[in-house]
């Protein structure tokens, strides 16, 4: 019993963690630029995609194809970011999300015409593939690596934002655009490389989470609740307030479909408008 | 620049007349003479008259009370699932069908409305679309009532006003269908010119002005959410009872997002914008799906990030905009 909990909450923290990578560049982009980004899971879905073309068809192996992603990702994510994101930061909210509704409609459309509708397989190498048996409790060793990866991300993530000029340029911006602009910081730059940035770490997610949430060409509007979620009830602009909300949220969805599966989605839907009525600017506000 | 464009384009309409203008009469005209022109696309034209009573309802709460909603779909399926089930069990009059859908979506709408109105946009998003997909969830798992992804089928419906049935020719669909949506449309017709509707223009243009003259902002967006989710109902019960069938779709985000992407081609805040916008809208989808419904969903997508980048106001606030460019010129 204890075990089982142990697992479903180990899970939960895995899976967790996969939608904290996705989501983080989307914390970025509404925090940064209060700009309502429904289509960043199309990005996720590219660099799922530029994995599998990888391994599938280059024989690529599968460690090696997860840093193409996160550059191709990122590569995308700048230039539509050049060209048609950065038209739409003055508009209303309504204009981003029809036009982010656009692009996730364009970009389904697109992966079916390219790949077909049906899942991708994915080839996990032999050494991420079985189990860890730690305390006497199995372990599968891909979440243990997606945990792993996540904790290394956040670090960097932690150490570019807290420790580097580019992270003061970022903070500032966040905080108040016009007076790092007057100071001098291309608030503009900041956001484009931080646009890439968050694009790139969806991707990198998108690979990643190709064994754990599956990749086909809905998957972009299968899971934008979740990475909005995420976001909206973390707190956008932050980093520990949507790897808190991932967290939970991961662990909230493995063990509601674990433990009551007739009514798992149900109970995150309600968890989602309850905690974003106690919380309207979500668990860590930015400006409190 | 926005912001300019539509208090003007406000300023020119928003006079309360309740007068008929020619071109309203012309336009109702228009599915009068279709009904005769293209007698072999009557279905499809209950189609679009359903469309537009629901893009109406979004157009009330979204075009004048500038609520974004991702989950007005939940209405609409509500409304659709009343329906269907009172006439799966045995009360298959229409009228009356429809009035039950509409107070019980409207109940659902003024309950969910106190979460809604509280937040900013970003919130209102999150919940509207959180409480659509709990309704989807909820429809999913209690299939034994509402038949699940299966639909609910067995929806018989007696004669309208116990004189026409609902044959195969949809002859009946059609008048009845337009028939509510005329009533519908001239009820937000007054709606929208009387104080109510201009109080509401009110909180659009200024939601932090509008209690210092003493309006109480929550109680309007409350008021209209309710509407809008009551005419919501109607046009999902009016799908219900024209096809006699009820598909869990009718509950799912992929219809709320058409919504918009209807009431957005149209205009939103013109009452006609929502009309002709699901009128092009189903005109398309019906002419492109059937080449590819891959194509059509990326069509779909292109013609929504180029309306938002370049057409903002749709097809009405464009003519309108052209027109009044042209009228510059010539005094």
């Amino acid at each position: 019993m204890i075990g089982n909990l142990i697992g479903v909450l180990f899970d939960g923290i895995a899976y967790g963690s996969l939608l904290f990578v996705i989501s983080i560049g989307l914390s970025v982009t509404m925090g940064l630029m209060n700009f309502v980004n429904l289509a960043h899971g199309a990005f996720a879905m590219l660099g799922g995609y530029v994995c599998v073309v990888l391994m599938t068809r280059l024989g690529v192996p599968f460690l090696a194809s997860l840093p193409v992603a996160f550059a191709a990702a990122a590569l995308a994510g700048a230039a539509l970011e050049r060209t048609l994101y950065r038209r739409l930061y003055q508009a209303t909210h309504l204009d981003q999300v029809l036009f982010s509704i656009g692009l996730v409609f364009m970009s389904i459309a697109g992966a079916t015409y390219v790949f077909g509708s049906q899942q991708q397989p994915v080839q996990l190498p032999a050494l991420l593939r079985g189990q860890v048996r730690l305390l006497g409790i199995d372990f599968g060793s891909y979440r243990l690596f997606l945990i792993a990866v996540v904790i290394a991300v956040t670090l960097a993530l932690t150490w570019l934002i807290e420790r580097t000029r580019f992270g003061a340029a970022i903070r500032a911006s966040v905080d108040n655009q016009q007076a790092s602009a007057g100071l001098g910081i291309n608030v503009y730059r900041v956001f484009s490389l931080t646009f890439a940035l968050g694009s790139g770490l969806a991707g990198l997610g998108g690979g990643l989470g190709i064994d754990v949430l599956g990749l086909d060409p809905t998957f972009p509007l299968k899971y934008m609740v979740y990475f909005l979620l995420v976001v909206a009830v973390g707190g956008a602009g932050t980093i520990k307030g949507p790897l808190i909300a991932a967290l939970l949220l991961g662990v909230f969805d493995v063990a509601g479909k674990y433990y009551a599966p007739q009514i798992g989605s149900f109970i995150i839907y309600v968890a989602m408008v309850v905690m974003l009525l106690i919380f309207p600017r979500g668990l860590v506000g930015r400006r409190a | 620049m926005r912001r300019k464009a539509t208090a003007t384009g406000v300023r020119a309409s928003a006079l309360p007349t309740a007068r008929w203008r020619p071109l309203e009469i012309v336009f109702w005209l228009l599915p009068v003479a279709a009904y005769f022109l293209f007698p072999r696309y009557l279905t499809l034209g209950s189609q679009i008259f359903i469309a537009g009573l629901f893009a109406l309802s979004l157009d009330l709460i979204m075009g004048y009370a500038r609520i974004i909603s991702l989950g007005h779909a939940a209405f609409f399926g509500i409304g659709a699932y009343t329906a269907g089930l009172l006439a799966r069990y045995g009360w298959g009059e229409p009228v009356s069908g429809l009035a039950a859908a509409a107070a019980v979506a409207a109940v659902v709408g003024l309950l969910t409305s106190f979460l809604v109105v509280r937040g900013q946009d970003l919130t209102r998003l999150m919940v509207t679309l959180g409480i659509g997909l709990m309704l989807y969830e909820a429809a999913n798992q209690a299939s034994s009532i509402t038949g699940g992804v299966d639909g609910l089928s067995g929806v018989e419906m007696n004669k309208l006003f116990g004189l026409f049935a609902f044959g195969l020719s949809g002859k009946t669909a059609y008048w009845y269908c337009l028939g509510v949506l005329f009533i519908v449309f001239c009820f937000a017709r007054t709606l929208v010119r009387s104080p109510f509707g201009l109080s509401l223009r009110g909180i659009r243009e200024g939601e932090r002005r509008m209690p210092a003259i003493g309006v109480s902002v929550h109680r309007k967006l409350i008021a209209i959410y309710t509407i809008g989710a009551g005419i919501a109902g109607v046009a999902g019960a009016l799908l219900a009872q024209t096809t006699q069938f009820v598909g869990i779709d009718s509950l799912g985000f992929p219809r709320s997002a058409e919504l918009l992407i209807m009431l957005v081609l149209g205009g939103a805040g013109y009452l006609y914008g929502a009309l002709v916008g699901a009128a092009t809208f189903m005109l398309l989808q019906d002419y492109l799906s059937n080449l590819s419904a891959v194509y059509w969903q990326f069509w779909l997508g292109l013609s929504l990030v180029l309306l938002v980048l370049f057409a903002r106001g749709g097809l009405i606030g464009g003519t309108l905009g052209l027109r009044r460019r042209m009228m510059g010129k010539r005094t």
